[in-house]
């Protein structure tokens, strides 16, 4: 109301610019309308604020200034805060389990093979993407598999029971998308097809998988399937357990796939269907690159899930990433270092997953196009 | 090559051989996919049966009826060792049940504060709930029940030195230990007095409804539900003198005697369950907000309603519609990974039946069958049941 009068001061059009008041702008603006907005707003920011207090604080102390960082034996751990000498002391253990050590550089050449694949596919316009996904999904798989497993090409034979750690992880969680996806795809198109008995079959397979809990399935692929087996015929522990792993991420694959195909419109089979092509051609050279290309993000979450997922395998006795720290918490020198063991693995698997996610979350952006 | 015959142009299309006839080729595939899976089925069944014969694992359901011969920490009903398999059965069942519907209490709860947190127009609320959510969830739970298991309640001190609350609830390395209200004979008309209030408000429900729809006047219908339903039982305390009283936990010797006891696996499930599935929770309850739009309100507000009636009448009705379908995906998530009991040894199914019955038995085909079955059944019902909301609450369209 007070303007209006100031306003009458001034002859039309000669009003100065007044700056915005200062407790509009700036930080203090900032604070006053995100913080201090309402009374409760008030109260909630000082709780928070009084939270965060409480919390913080001791948490940098033992994470940071009190922690010891070097050393080389649990001697070395004298303050009061974490104890990092663990990592270091354990680091072997957790990232490779009990490969051998001469053999060590196979992993990390298969690192290195997996990351030349793997970091091409993340620029967004490299060419030859077509290639460098079939180089990932057909040729990779099968030279990591002969640099882990040896016995051929003067590499030596390294059993199953001696991976473990982070490694092991890595094993399970890419072995299992990679074997889901195809299985995934014919599940998703079995589901849509207008074959009464193909479509039940398939309805039936993925509902089973993803009605029971991962556990029950590492259960019965640890002491069902040897039972399934003819006699003498016999599959490590490992291998049972990936493909316990693969059927149960094929039904949640097959279901984002479904979700991909359900978002091409009519008209592109229909097309198809006038340019004369067979089902097969219109499925492999029509759809899926479009039903694919869509759910990229899908199956990025079901990565994240079953990545998290893996850490169930400690349970039937493989010693992955979790289970090599649980090992390492029972020795007995090393009893009260659990928390730092935990923590370890969390920051591990969070930078893992949330990096993941965010990826997932880019592409979906990117992928929407508006209509 | 015979489309192009001009001989054929005009008349009607030939009749395919019966190879490329579509509906033929369809009976085949199926009969074949059919065959094949019948094949499998007797391949797997064969070799299952000639391997439990030569290792001499009996077959059946007979098992059930036997002397289980080990104890178990926590049961909801009366269990020994010398109860059969199937009361084993019968006590992971409830443990599982029990964790899942106490997580799921907590973790909606937790999910639903964090989840409107995050929408807060305080920014240091919404960011603190953004941390909670990316946190809890890119962290495997396995490695968050292990963390509040063996980091958080291991480290407790033992019994004599236990942490406490106003003297009332005791924590240590044991358990949680929490008064327990004692019922006296009298207190079943304690509930009664519920049974009755919920019936009543079942029927004034009802009778709100008609009112409204013919005569346009409203009920003050929340207020008069809560009222009955603390009122009635109150009444009927008063009436019988107050039959019930709380029984606190006494240390005794070298562990508390009387109370509710918790045990420390049960604690950790349960936390780290909870709050694992809250940070989903929270984004299914902040998509479904986020869902309702912007000119719903304003129309509402145009329409003269008050703020309370738009929240109750306009906008949560609609958040509900996109919330309780992937709200019930979570509920069901968490009970699936309630038998990450095993991994803590929380006697929950898995633990039990899976675990330490099928290593007495052996039968392991039985056995893995009866507990995916029962998860299957869980799986099930809760799909149907979100069936039948979402057509309940489907948008009537043109």
């Amino acid at each position: 109301m007070s303007s209006l009068g100031n306003n009458a001061q001034y002859p039309v059009g000669e009003h100065p610019n007044w700056e915005p008041p200062v407790s509009n702008v700036g930080i203090i603006g900032w604070m006053k309308q995100n913080l201090f907005s309402s009374r409760l707003n008030t109260a909630l920011t000082f709780l928070a604020i009084y939270l965060l207090y409480t919390v913080i604080p001791p948490v940098v102390q033992w994470v940071i200034l009190d922690a010891d960082w070097v050393g080389s034996s649990k001697a070395d751990c004298t303050g009061e805060g974490a104890c990092w000498v663990y990592i270091n002391v354990w680091w072997k253990q957790i990232m490779y389990g009990r490969y051998p050590d001469a053999e060590l550089w196979r992993v990390q050449t298969a690192y290195v093979l997996g990351l030349v694949g793997l970091i091409p596919l993340m620029i967004p316009n490299f060419p030859k993407k077509k290639w460098i996904s079939a180089y990932l999904l057909f040729l990779f798989p099968f030279m990591a598999y002969i640099l882990f497993y040896g016995g051929n090409l003067g590499l030596t034979f390294v059993e199953t029971p001696l991976w473990g750690g982070l490694f092991l992880t890595l094993v399970i969680a890419i072995t299992g998308i990679v074997a889901s996806l195809p299985l995934g795809i014919l599940l998703a198109l079995g589901r849509r097809s207008n074959m009464p008995v193909i479509k039940t079959l398939c309805i039936l397979f993925i509902e089973f998988w993803r009605g029971v809990p991962l556990i029950t399935v590492l259960f019965m692929a640890s002491v069902m399937f040897p039972l399934f087996l003819p006699q003498g015929v016999n599959f490590d522990q490992l291998l049972r357990a990936l493909i316990g792993v693969a059927l149960f991420s094929a039904a949640y694959m097959a279901e984002v796939v479904r979700g991909g195909l359900q978002a091409i419109p009519k008209g592109q089979y229909e097309a198809a269907q006038a340019l004369g092509l067979s089902y097969w051609k219109t499925t492999f050279f029509i759809i899926m690159p479009q039903a694919l290309k869509l759910v990229i993000p899908g199956i990025v979450n079901v990565f994240i899930a079953l990545f998290k997922d893996t850490t169930l395998v400690s349970i039937i006795g493989l010693f992955d990433f979790l289970g090599m720290i649980q090992l390492v918490n029972t020795n007995p020198d090393w009893l009260s270092f659990a928390i730092e063991g935990y923590v370890f693995a969390a920051v591990i698997f969070w930078f893992f997953c949330f990096g993941m996610s965010r990826y997932s979350q880019h592409l979906e952006k990117k992928l929407h196009t508006g209509h | 090559m015979n489309n192009s015959d001009p001989a054929l142009f005009g008349s009607a299309p030939p009749k395919p051989s019966i190879w490329n006839d579509p509906f033929y080729r369809s009976l085949f595939f199926q009969f074949s996919a059919f065959v094949v899976v019948v094949l499998l089925g007797k391949y797997l069944f064969d070799n299952t049966t000639e391997n439990m014969a030569r290792q001499g694992i009996a077959s059946g359901f007979g098992f059930m009826g036997s002397v289980s011969g080990f104890d178990v920490t926590s049961s909801l009903v009366k269990y020994s060792a010398s109860s059969t398999y199937g009361q084993a059965f019968l006590v992971g069942l409830l443990n599982t049940l029990l964790v899942s519907a106490v997580s799921i209490f907590l973790a909606t709860m937790i999910g639903f504060m964090v989840g409107i947190a995050r929408l807060s127009s305080n920014w240091l609320i919404a960011k603190m709930a953004t941390v909670y959510i990316e946190v809890l969830r890119n962290i495997p739970l396995l490695l968050q029940i292990f963390f509040w298991y063996f980091a958080v309640l291991r480290p407790l001190p033992s019994p004599r030195q236990s942490l406490d609350l106003f003297d009332m609830v005791f924590v240590n390395n044991r358990g949680l230990y929490l008064p327990a209200p004692v019922f006296d004979d009298l207190a079943i008309w304690l509930l009664i007095a519920v049974v009755v209030a919920i019936a009543l408000i079942i029927f004034l429900t009802r009778w709100a409804k008609r009112k409204q729809d013919e005569t346009g006047e409203t009920f003050p219908l929340f207020l008069t539900s809560v009222s009955l339903l603390i009122g009635l039982p109150l009444l009927a305390l008063l009436a019988t003198g107050f039959p019930v009283h709380w029984e606190m936990p006494v240390l005794q010797g070298f562990n508390f005697r009387g109370g509710l006891t918790l045990i420390p696996e049960f604690v950790a499930l349960t936390l780290a369950l909870s709050t694992y599935t809250a940070a989903f929770i929270a984004e299914v309850v902040r998509a479904g907000i986020q869902a309702v739009p912007k000119g719903q309100t304003e129309a509402a507000n145009a329409l003269g309603l008050r703020s309370g009636v738009i929240l109750r009448q306009v906008v949560i009705p609609q958040a509900m519609r996109v919330i309780v379908p992937p709200l019930t995906n979570q509920y069901l998530n968490l009970t699936k990974n309630s038998s990450l009991a095993a991994a803590i040894a929380y006697p929950d199914l898995v633990l039990i039946f899976a675990g330490t019955v099928l290593m007495q038995t052996g039968q392991a085909v039985e056995i893995i069958f009866i507990t995916m079955a029962v998860y299957l059944l869980i799986s099930l019902s809760i799909a149907l049941f979100m069936n039948w909301y979402n057509k309940r609450m489907m948008l009537v369209e043109r």
